[in-house]
């Protein structure tokens, strides 16, 4: 295996592992499910290739235009749908993330179904590291304030939530709307990594292959996800070598392990450096009680 | 303090709740007990607008409240518990805490991504205050256990910790001894006394224990079928032969 086929990996995990982080936010500390995030991908992704070719922006501001258009918009979506209980916020993602797919079928503008090809190669693994290490750092400290802690009550408790003073409604549309944001950023990496858009890349299997890397990561972990995101991005390569039985052999995979560790991988634990000490002293303690 | 003005509501043609009228004092501790299915919790939904009025008005500090959202009514200062216990049930009894006083901080959420500003000095007030409360409410012991693993009386008790956490002026208890010994609600109702004298707030009870109502109610509210069968000092109604009729039963010796 040459490096630059693991670098390739490494860059799709990390263009998956910001639209990951984002849905992380909606599902796993929000407690709303979503199969419509590549609708929100694909915006950024042509927004941001939109201000690169026709405009000529440089990389990191088309990027975020593109993560900002996508939140905006979602916004919307989120005005008319947050509303919904549960399930039926869940069937609105579904249709929305069609929805964009169908309409960027037909807008012969951006090359319609038959792709957008020609745009700049400006992702290498540096900027996409970076990107993501600014994501994660980010959501690490948006979780660990009050609002973050108020998206995890409604998460938790939706009423009890409401009768301590959260306004239930404003944060989940404070996490839609960044969810979308780092949806809209990842994608804006699609189009820049391939140098080609299609509609068809933002269908709902990605969707559906998102909620599934944050689940299988466990609900509510941040570290969860990175490391749901680089197993199961790896993974589909990994099994190259099953040839045809390969997506069959990545399904298993994902249903033995929820079967052994229905929590996911991390079960809403986080890998702290703060842990990781106190394992090492308790290893340390149980050498020397093994000694005396 | 809070004043129910003909209150009605109906659920599609059913009334649970009928032309109800109370005043909760300032400082006091209130009761509304009753049997089950008179409206009991209705009325403390309405209270706090989880349920919209169908008619009557409810009034809190002068303000008329009864279409503000649940959120708004809670921020001006009315809090409850639930009769089925709702924690936030994966956090831990300190993170429960600490997530409803967030009230108490105002940075928004730049300075909360960046870590600027007022973050760290009211997110330590915050972490201060929750320790405070612990330490009160006797949880401290629990701090990092989650609250689902709580035994019961201690998860009740949590409950009303995290409802104090919101620094309410009025605080509605939905059957707080529901599923306690005698000892824990004798416990129960100093406590409840307890947090009126400190948190200086006023207390409204929906109770079934007669000797926790009766024990430290000033005003009582008997509910019977949506309706309110009378109201008054727990000797008088103790003595209403319509209460015994439809409530307490015959030959009930109340407090003895």
């Amino acid at each position: 295996m040459d490096w630059f086929y693991i670098k390739g990996i490494l860059i799709l995990s990390g263009i998956n592992l910001m639209a990951v982080l984002g849905l992380s936010l909606l599902t796993g500390f929000t407690g709303l499910f979503s199969f419509g995030h590549a609708g929100f991908m694909a915006i950024g992704a042509y927004t941001a290739a939109t201000m690169g070719i026709k405009l000529g922006l440089p990389l990191i501001p088309s990027l975020l235009i593109g993560g900002l258009i996508s939140g905006v918009i979602s916004l919307f979506i989120g005005k008319l749908t947050l509303n919904l209980k549960g399930d039926y916020f869940c069937i609105a993602t579904l249709g929305f993330g069609e929805a964009i797919r169908l309409i960027l079928d037909n807008v012969q503008y951006f090359g319609g179904a038959r792709g957008w090809p020609g745009i700049p190669l400006k992702i290498d693994l540096w900027n996409v590291a970076i990107i993501n290490v600014v994501g994660i750092l980010i959501l690490i400290n948006l979780i660990n304030s009050r609002h973050g802690r108020n998206m995890i009550a409604v998460r938790e408790e939706e009423l009890a939530a409401k009768t301590i003073g959260i306004d239930t409604f404003k944060h989940k549309m404070i996490s839609l709307f960044i969810s979308a944001v780092y949806a809209g950023i990842a994608g804006g990496m699609v189009g820049y990594y391939t140098g080609f858009l299609q509609p068809k890349m933002f269908s709902m299997n990605k969707s559906t292959e998102l909620t599934i890397i944050v689940i299988f990561g466990g609900i509510g972990s941040i570290s969860g996800s990175v490391l749901g995101t680089l197993l199961l991005t790896a993974l589909p390569e990994i099994l190259r070598a099953f040839a045809l039985w390969r997506l069959v052999a990545y399904g298993a995979a994902v249903i033995f392990i929820m079967i052994s560790r229905p929590e996911g991988l991390m079960g809403g634990k986080e890998i702290t450096l703060k842990g990781f000490i106190r394992l090492l002293n308790i290893r340390k303690r149980s050498g020397k009680a093994a000694e005396g | 303090m809070l004043e129910l003005k003909n209150v009605t509501k109906t659920f599609g043609g059913l009334t649970a709740v009928e032309k109800v009228d109370f005043i909760v004092r300032k400082d006091s501790i209130s009761g509304l007990i009753g049997p089950n299915g008179a409206g009991k919790t209705t009325i403390f939904n309405l209270i706090t607008g989880i349920y919209k009025v169908t008619g009557g008005e409810i009034i809190f500090k002068g303000i008329p409240i009864q279409n503000l959202e649940p959120h708004r009514i809670a921020g001006m200062g009315i809090t409850r518990t639930f009769q089925n216990i709702r924690l936030f049930k994966k956090l831990s009894v300190y993170d429960n805490i600490l997530t409803a006083c967030h009230r108490n901080a105002g940075y928004n959420l730049m300075e909360s991504v960046l870590r600027l500003g007022r973050y760290k000095k009211e997110e330590r007030n915050l972490r201060q205050d929750t320790e405070d409360l612990m330490e009160i409410m006797g949880l401290s012991k629990w701090r990092d256990h989650t609250a689902h693993s709580l035994p019961y009386g201690l998860q009740r008790r949590l409950e009303i910790a995290r409802a104090l956490a919101v620094k309410p002026e009025l605080l509605l208890l939905d059957e707080p001894a529901a599923g306690m010994n005698p000892d824990e609600t004798l416990q129960l109702m100093n406590l409840i006394r307890e947090i009126r004298d400190r948190f200086k707030c006023t207390i409204f009870i929906i109770e079934h224990h007669m000797d926790l109502v009766m024990g430290i109610c000033e005003n009582i509210m008997v509910l019977n079928f949506g309706r309110k069968l009378i109201e008054g000092p727990p000797e008088m109604v103790q003595r209403d032969p319509q209460v015994i009729e439809a409530y307490l039963g015959e030959g009930a010796k109340l407090g003895a």
